[in-house]
């Protein structure tokens, strides 16, 4: 039986190098292999015999990975095994960075391109800002849609919603002033960004793992972005340092060509870099929110018991407005993350208790948020920043209070993690929809201030 | 008898459901028993299996535990949960649905109910 124990341990080393087997799968799966050869040795075969007949029974390993790599595509996330295996792609990976390459510089030059038509990024403030995420957003989705091989519906849709963006950013009439156009310049993007969500989801549009890929996608592309810009900015460094040394000033360079285009063109390049190199920075963005929650939570609950202590209420100024739903914003990311990062299987532990008591101080302080801004809405009225700020005060309140609800059911062991994901998955195109319509409807609706 | 692969997806949960609603087993001995039922009709791979068993516990359906067996060796052990067991009464439901029309459709066939591995 020696030998066959040799042969099963070779075995478990070759079946542990699939990295969507983790070593838990791989004890079932010899569990199941030792189980087959006793009944084939039971029937008469010799041991090594049955070995054989027992692995070649268990199928190809190729296949058996995939499909678990299809359940559990979170662990895709290191590499991704589906698209790389598929032999038809053999020079897949050099035809991307060709269409990635393709897309950057087209986003670098439709940058530049509204010159021609004599708008100056620095002269043109009304028509740039708004229009920025439109010069750029849409070679991203156009490299994802074609990475995820988009169908003609999908691929229509996403005209149909940069259409509708452009219409959004220019058929209005803004100065330079009003409260509308900072609006836009803020909200254009986010509703574009989730078209962008569109194109990346568009292999399997119903799959929630899908959308939490997405989730993963921004925060992961959020990172890249940063450290580009970093890169970026050594690099606009020594070029203003070494060319001032000679006495020509690059200053016009830098600031109308280098920066924007190669702000544009990182866009797409983060993008191709999460999709390609994925295993890198995979668990920076996790690490991140197992140290920034705890940190968090005591902040926001010695906020809570000092305001609660001197008896002050919250000053409701525009920068005071931003930055609570700023806050919840970031208290929703590092719910997100650390959902897209946790291991669905596990059981509930003390950091789901940790992220239980943030979500719930963040509410309490929110609740505080919009009395004050109910109270301020009824005694002077809306005006579109204020009516902005309340309505997305309330979308993320209904989200982190079920959250809170789902996640005390899961440390109280009553709900699967599964519930929270879903939630969160479900809840992605309420942003969506809040930010078109903030695009679309607010202008008019606030007669253009 | 190859069943195409719709229905072998669509069959594959009520059966394991059904299976651990009598006891707890393991990967292999569910094998065992879906190949046993169905008279050898039915060829599971462990690629269907194996996933299939791990989607049921993320969804809650089912729960896992080890349990030691000879030597150093333990093995997974599945057990059905309450929501699991209203998942199964449920896909009954429907499966009973589907059977009792096709029943009439086909009348006077003598029908190997489908179903049976469940009861």
């Amino acid at each position: 039986m020696t030998d066959t124990e040799t042969q099963i341990a070779q075995w478990r080393g070759y079946v542990q190098r699939r990295s969507a087997l983790r070593n838990v799968d791989v004890e079932e799966l010899e569990d199941h292999l030792r189980g087959s050869i006793e009944e084939l040795v039971g029937s008469g075969l010799q041991p090594d015999e049955a070995f054989l007949v027992a692995v070649k029974r268990m199928g190809a390993l190729d296949e058996l990975s995939r499909e678990f790599a299809r359940e559990h595509s979170d662990r895709l996330w290191k590499q991704l095994v589906i698209t790389e295996a598929d032999p038809a792609t053999g020079s897949g990976a050099r035809r991307d960075l060709l269409v990635m390459i393709g897309c950057a510089t087209g986003a670098a030059l439709s940058f530049k391109a509204p010159e021609l038509f004599g708008m100056v990024i620095d002269r043109n403030p009304t028509f740039y800002l708004p229009n920025l995420s439109l010069l750029i957003l849409p070679w991203l989705a156009g490299f994802l849609a074609y990475r995820r091989r988009a169908s003609t519906a999908v691929i229509g849709a996403l005209v149909a919603l940069f259409a509708l963006g452009a219409v959004a950013a220019n058929a209005y009439s803004f100065t330079e002033q009003s409260q509308s156009l900072v609006l836009t310049c803020i909200h254009l993007p986010i509703a574009l960004w989730l078209a962008v969500g569109l194109a990346y989801i568009a292999d399997d549009l119903r799959s929630p793992r899908r959308r939490m890929d997405f989730v993963r996608f921004t925060g992961e592309w959020f990172i890249y972005t940063v450290l580009l810009c970093l890169g970026g900015g050594v690099l606009t460094a020594f070029v203003a340092g070494i060319f001032t040394a000679i006495g020509i000033s690059p200053e016009n360079f830098i600031g109308l060509w280098l920066v924007p285009c190669g702000g544009a063109a990182a866009v797409v390049v983060a993008a191709w870099l999460v999709e390609a190199k994925q295993s890198v920075v995979e668990n920076l963005a996790p690490v991140l929110t197992k140290l920034f929650t705890p940190l968090f939570t005591v902040v926001l609950l010695t906020f809570l018991v000092t305001a609660v202590a001197i008896g002050a209420g919250i000053h409701v100024e525009r920068e005071t407005l931003i930055l609570f739903d700023l806050l919840l914003v970031v208290v929703l990311a590092l719910l997100l993350y650390s959902i897209s990062a946790r291991d669905p299987l596990a059981p509930p532990a003390l950091f789901d208790t940790v992220q239980l008591v943030l979500v719930v101080s963040a509410l309490a302080i929110d609740v505080l948020v919009l009395l004050a801004i109910t109270g301020r809405i009824t005694e002077f009225g809306a005006t579109p920043n204020k009516a902005a700020a309340l309505g997305e005060n309330v979308i993320l309140l209904i989200n982190l209070a079920w959250s809170a609800w789902l996640a005390f059911g899961l440390v109280r062991k009553r709900k699967p993690f599964a519930t929270l994901e879903r939630w969160q998955t479900t809840y992605l195109p309420v942003f969506a929809g809040w930010a078109w319509l903030v695009v679309l409807v607010f202008p008019p609706l606030f007669s253009f201030l | 008898m190859k069943l195409t692969k719709d229905l072998v997806a669509a069959s594959a949960t009520p059966m394991v459901l059904g299976i651990l609603a009598e006891e707890d087993s393991y990967g292999y001995a569910i094998l065992r028993r879906i190949t046993e039922l169905s008279g050898g009709q039915l060829d599971w791979t462990e690629g269907l299996l194996y996933p299939l068993l791990h989607r049921l516990e993320r969804l809650g359906h089912v729960e896992a535990y080890w349990q030691a067996v000879t030597g150093e060796r333990r093995r997974k052990y599945y057990r059905i949960t309450d929501t699991g067991s209203a998942e199964l009464a449920e896909q009954r439901r429907q499966w009973d649905t589907v059977v009792a029309t096709l029943r009439e459709i086909w009348p006077g066939a003598s029908f190997a109910l489908p179903m049976e591995g469940l009861a």
